[in-house]
């Protein structure tokens, strides 16, 4: 089977959009400290609405905006019981992964397997004509081109504006915030709920353009974890995450290619390979991180790029709820 | 003399808190009802029935009690030590694939009773091996549990899928209903009536049990929560966090391992795909609506079976989704999770004002 | 900017942290607040600076009442604190920190509060550069940063909570030179210590707060006696140096560097001796915690070798190290000394030698109640560690203690404690020393050091620097090298 680079390239940045946006929303989340560990499933109820509000409206850009504000909303919850009830940011996502996803099943049960219309193809002009570049970046639908916007956006906002440099001081020592103005908790509530608006942008992109249509399974199960771990693997930079986001949607699209290459290897083998892979990819990281691999490395400047790509350190209040005097 | 009345008040608050938390709930699960279009009390009804209606369906009952209270033990020695077994999914699915393999080697043995037992026996060990992956990872690879056990879950759901349509499919034909049905003699045996599996009910007691004495009377138990709050001071003790770790993994392994032996031998008598039926999240739920009190999790088990088996006919009577049983219980730990927090800070009020 | 503070308040619960305190400080001058730890200076000046809510009482700012609920409103009425803990931002530069709060002002870019920030620095004499990580500041810059940018924001007033602890004597030179600067243009200062010799040097006047209260006041010139009564009713007779001959060796490092902290160890050589008590003075973060922590075999060594009584115990762990009869306690009691859920009783049961499958809780409970008892420890058996006073969590923390140990290395042993509390620690440690035993410690303070131990090392970036026999040295000399100059 032949493949052109171009086409590859194409469905490799087509295919990342949704995990991007997902990765993006959670990026800025644990920026200002708190971890939405809900990802999984909260990408799935918005999925579901994004699509019955499509299938029964006919407007997709009423499906996107119901899919976002159904991320922030979960996000808001994740942020009230973890910012101003104080609970354990891991057990409120947890409880919400699930809950969320039963939810999304059982609510859009009556939409299963429907044809809805779903986004369409909006070629740049001038620009999709250049070569290579063109079909690779330009050949496109909307969600794909805001989420390419979006990467550039969020490390412009969050390394370059005052309001960036608020969200990652909050992140860092919402007390020392505090001491300066800055109001953490009010801070951190409306970053969660940033994040889940792109988490849920992340759904409607699934269920009308990425993977149209809903049902049991969706297809978008599992996407949320990964997500998750890519902004682990992004080291909390939101270039280094997309970047890990495009990574994997080119082993996604390699695993498609190799499946047709060895038809004997049942299929579930390639739907389970992202998680080893997950895990793989985390077990490096901390083995960066690892003093007696560092010193290896030390006498070795082959290595020093292979390092220096994965460092980067949590925010130093990641998880740690605020509380005030 | 003067702590009972306060304690009198005490029981009275909670079973307050808890009647504020069921209405909460109710509303919540009224609501959703009426949105999907459904008939919010025939729902509920149904769910009732569907549970408590009749002795076979109490049978089922305790069919998903065993697996949820097995899994519900074992998550009380990683909770305790700090970590979030949410690996316990592929534990459960570990310890039924070990078992099938098993029962398949001992076909033409002749001796179904000894790799009955033996079955179980590795079905034990198959959990613990996937859990102490997931330990080790954590452990000695510095990977988060929640990100290694959830990676192992879908690897081991992984497995036993390409086992299912690959080496142990069905003469002639691979299908999602799993591999071939053993013959009745590699059955655990059940009473006539109600098919409740004696043998599964004395491992979840034995389980209630053991654990109950190794937590509150076993040095292990001790250590394990002088760990959980403080990691560097009980290496300072002389204890061995990475060791203790590792070893409330095996014990977490175990018992779900043992819940999907059960699910093997007693219940589908072969490996289907959904073999764990989600008793290992549900059974982390279970754990934290008990708030990590093993008297609790044998009733919020019963409970959350109840729901379960419950909601199982709803889309045929009502043409309403099972995961409504979900959604339940999420919003029941939620609401738990917020009467706690409201607790804890009225407590603290009291302490400052 | 003149400040009142009329009959403060502040309540916890049952504990009355401040009870009535009344103050005055006149503009143009350095206030000094003194009182031992737990005193209440902290809980007022949070209270002054906008942090923590008082229970009641009034604050007067130039003959106008004020109420105020949070740090950023003090600061826009004139008032400035810097906290003991820095509140700051390790991860980001000088110049993030410089800005993060201000005001937006649409007219000034980056580049105008670099050159504020460098004008600033120049007319106090800090150096400090503006594209720098934080993290690499020591804690003196790091304090020099955020005086700098509590003027910039305007401040009238500034308060300092403990300002000299582990920075250099050139570095508190050079803050002492600034503070007066800054009185001389009319602001005020309040200076917060328990150190009487800072608050002589620099103070105009005076408040001692004792138990919550204010205990009383006066103005230059300062009499020492005074004052000790004032913050300690009777002055507390000190623990003194116990004569010792050193006996065998016990410990000996030879050329060791580890890892750790900001700039690690390197290269140390080291010998403790029976019966000794050997002082580690430097600046926080100099390396005396990776020393006692890699003696200890809680950090392997990079290079270098470890023996015990000529044993070779070079990167084995810290449980290895302990069964030779060496122990270990950590500063921080409740984040690394202590269980703070677990129970008295239950911190006797965890650590029983006597190994077995089950628990002997009756032993443990016995166990607890004699050294409740021995050890003065106010709280029951069935107390959580979390639940005790700072003082009864070091008693409960040296209770620990093996019966005969080898050596011991001790990280800070009274941070935090009482004068009283302080010295009942020394005498019951020095009856171990007097046993045999061998005493490593840390302290911050080169009073206590003197007091009590036989020998000192200063730390400096790392490095041990000076290695001498306590009675042929002093402050100064100690100071001087705790700067680097040996």
């Amino acid at each position: 089977m032949e493949i052109e680079l171009s086409i590859l390239l194409a469905s490799v940045v087509a295919g990342a959009t949704p995990i991007l946006l997902a990765t993006l929303g959670e990026t800025i989340t644990e920026k200002a400290g708190i971890i939405n560990l809900s990802l999984d499933g909260s990408i799935l109820l918005s999925a579901m609405a994004a699509f019955v509000v499509t299938y029964n409206s006919g407007s997709l850009l009423a499906g996107f905006i119901v899919g976002a504000l159904v991320g922030a909303a979960v996000a808001l919850v994740v942020a009230l019981f973890s910012i101003y009830l104080e609970q354990s940011q891991v057990a409120v996502g947890f409880v919400l992964t699930l809950t969320t996803r039963d939810l999304a099943y059982f609510l859009g049960n009556d939409y299963s397997r429907l044809q809805g219309p779903q986004v369409t193809h909006l070629p740049i002009p001038l620009l999709s004509e250049v070569p290579f570049v063109g079909p690779v970046f330009f050949n496109h639908n909307l969600p794909v081109y805001f989420s390419l916007v979006l990467v550039g956006l969020c490390w412009w906002y969050i390394y370059w504006t005052p309001a960036g440099l608020k969200l990652r001081s909050v992140g860092e020592h919402p007390r020392a915030a505090y001491a300066r103005g800055i109001d953490p908790k009010l801070t951190q509530l409306l970053y969660t709920m940033v994040g889940g608006l792109l988490v849920g942008l992340a759904g409607a992109t699934f269920s009308l353009a990425t993977k149209p249509g809903w049902g049991r399974p969706q297809g978008a199960e599992g996407t949320g974890w990964i997500a998750l771990a890519l902004v682990i693997f992004g080291g909390w930079h939101p270039l280094k995450a997309a970047a890990g986001a495009f990574l994997f949607a080119f082993l996604q699209v390699m695993g498609i290619y190799l499946q047709g290459w060895f038809p004997s290897l049942p299929s579930q083998v390639f739907q389970v390979a992202p998680f080893p892979l997950m895990i793989f990819t985390l077990l490096l990281m901390s083995a960066s991180q690892n003093e007696s691999v560092q010193r290896f490395a030390a006498g070795r400047p082959a290595l020093k790029p292979f390092l220096q790509i994965l460092s980067g350190a949590a925010p130093a209040a990641l998880g740690k709820p605020y509380r005030p005097d | 003399m003067e702590t009972r009345p306060t304690a009198h008040i005490g029981w009275l608050r909670l079973g307050g808190e808890l009647l504020v938390a069921l209405g909460a709930v109710s509303t919540f699960t009224i609501l959703i009802l009426v949105l999907s279009g459904a008939p919010p009390f025939a729902a509920i009804a149904q769910i009732i029935k569907g549970s408590l209606g009749s002795w076979s369906k109490f049978a089922h009952v305790v069919k998903a009690w065993i697996p949820l209270t097995l899994c519900g033990m074992g998550l009380l020695y990683t909770f305790r030590i700090g970590l979030w077994n949410i690996g316990i999914e592929g534990q459960v699915i570990a310890g039924a694939i070990l078992t099938t393999a098993i029962v398949k080697l001992g076909l033409d043995s002749g001796n179904p009773q000894l790799f009955l037992a033996l079955a179980i026996g590795f079905g034990a060990v198959g959990g613990a091996i996937w859990a102490i992956l997931a330990g080790w990872l954590k452990t000695k690879g510095g990977v988060h549990e929640i990100f290694a056990g959830l990676g192992l879950n879908f690897v081991a759901q992984g497995i036993a899928l390409w086992l299912i349509f690959g080496p142990w499919k069905r003469p002639g034909v691979a299908s999602m209903s799993g591999t071939e049905v053993f013959p009745p003699e590699f059955w655990l045996p059940y009473l006539a009536h109600g098919r409740i599996c004696l043998p599964g009910l004395a491992l979840a007691f034995f389980a209630i049990v053991f654990t109950a004495v190794t937590l509150r009377y076993a040095r292990f138990g001790l250590n394990l929560k002088a760990i959980g709050s403080n990691r560097v001071a009980a290496y300072l003790f002389g204890l061995k966090p990475d060791r203790c770790m590792l070893l409330a993994m095996v014990f977490a392994g175990a018992f779900a391992g043992i819940a999907g032996s059960l699910q093997v031998t007693a219940v589908y008598h072969r490996l289907i795909p959904a073999i764990s039926s989600n008793y290992g999240y549900l059974a982390l739920l279970v754990v934290m609506l008990s708030n990590y009190n093993i008297a609790a999790v044998p009733a919020v088990a019963f409970f959350f079976a109840c729901l379960n088996v419950g909601s199982i006919q709803l889309p045929m009577v009502l043409k309403i989704d099972s995961s409504l049983s979900g959604v339940i219980q999420g919003a029941l730990v939620l609401a738990t999770l917020a009467m706690q927090a409201w607790r804890a800070r009225r407590k603290r009020e009291r302490e400052t004002v | 900017m003149k400040i009142e503070l009329k009959e403060i308040h502040k309540h916890y619960g049952p504990v009355k942290a401040n009870n009535g305190v009344s103050l005055c400080v006149e503009p143009g001058t350095i206030h000094g607040i003194l009182g031992e730890n737990g005193a209440g200076k902290s809980t007022l000046m949070k209270i002054l600076s906008g942090f923590s809510r008082k229970t009641s009482g009034a604050i007067v700012l130039n003959e106008q009442r004020q109420e105020y609920q949070t740090p950023a409103q003090a600061t826009r009425l004139g008032i400035g604190m810097l906290y003991q803990d820095p509140l700051d931002f390790p991860s980001l530069t000088v110049l993030d920190n410089f800005m993060l709060g201000r005001k937006k002002n649409p007219e000034q870019s980056r580049a105008d509060l670099n050159d504020e920030l460098l004008g600033l620095c120049q007319s106090f004499g800090f150096c400090l550069v503006p594209s720098q990580l934080l993290k690499i500041l020591t804690v003196g810059e790091r304090q020099q940063l955020e005086i700098l940018r509590l003027l910039a924001l305007g401040i009238e007033v500034l308060i300092l909570d403990e300002p000299t602890t582990g920075i250099s004597a050139y570095q508190k030179e050079i803050l002492f030179q600034a503070l007066n600067t800054m009185t001389s243009a009319g602001k005020s200062v309040i200076l917060v210590s328990h150190k009487l010799e800072d608050v002589e040097s620099l103070c105009h006047k005076v408040t001692v707060l004792r138990k919550g209260r204010v205990s009383g006041e006066m103005v230059q010139p300062f009499d020492t006696d005074t004052l000790l009564t004032m913050m300690f009713g009777t002055p507390p007779r000190p623990p003194s140096r116990q004569p010792q001959t050193p006996g065998e060796i016990l410990l000996s490092l030879e050329g060791v560097s580890a890892k750790g902290g900001r700039l690690g160890l390197r290269d140390c050589n080291f010998q403790a001796r029976e019966s000794e008590i050997v002082g580690l003075a430097g600046l926080e973060g100099s390396g005396q915690s990776v020393f006692l922590r890699t003696a200890a075999g809680l950090i392997r060594p990079r290079s270098g070798s470890i023996h015990f009584r000529h044993e070779n115990l070079t990167g084995r762990d810290y449980h290895h190290f302990s069964k030779k009869g060496l122990a270990f306690q950590p500063t921080d009691r409740l984040e690394e000394g202590l269980v703070g859920d677990l129970t008295i009783a239950e911190h006797f049961a965890v650590q029983d030698q006597k190994q077995g499958l089950f628990l002997d809780r009756t032993r443990a409970a016995s166990q607890a109640g004699r050294s409740i008892e021995k050890f003065k420890i106010m709280g029951r058996r069935e107390s959580t560690a979390e639940s005790l006073s700072g003082g009864n969590q070091q008693r409960l923390l040296l209770s620990f203690l093996p019966q005969k140990p080898a050596l011991l290395l001790l990280e800070n042993p009274t941070r935090g404690l009482d004068l009283e509390s302080a010295h009942w620690v020394w005498e019951h440690l020095q009856v171990y020393s007097e046993a045999g035993t061998g005493i490593v410690f840390s302290s911050s303070e080169l009073d206590e050091i003197l007091m009590v131990a036989h020998r000192v090392l200063v730390f400096f970036n790392g490095r041990i620097i000076k290695d001498v026999a306590a009675d042929q040295t002093d402050v100064n000399a100690l100071g001087r090298a705790l700067a680097g100059k040996v």
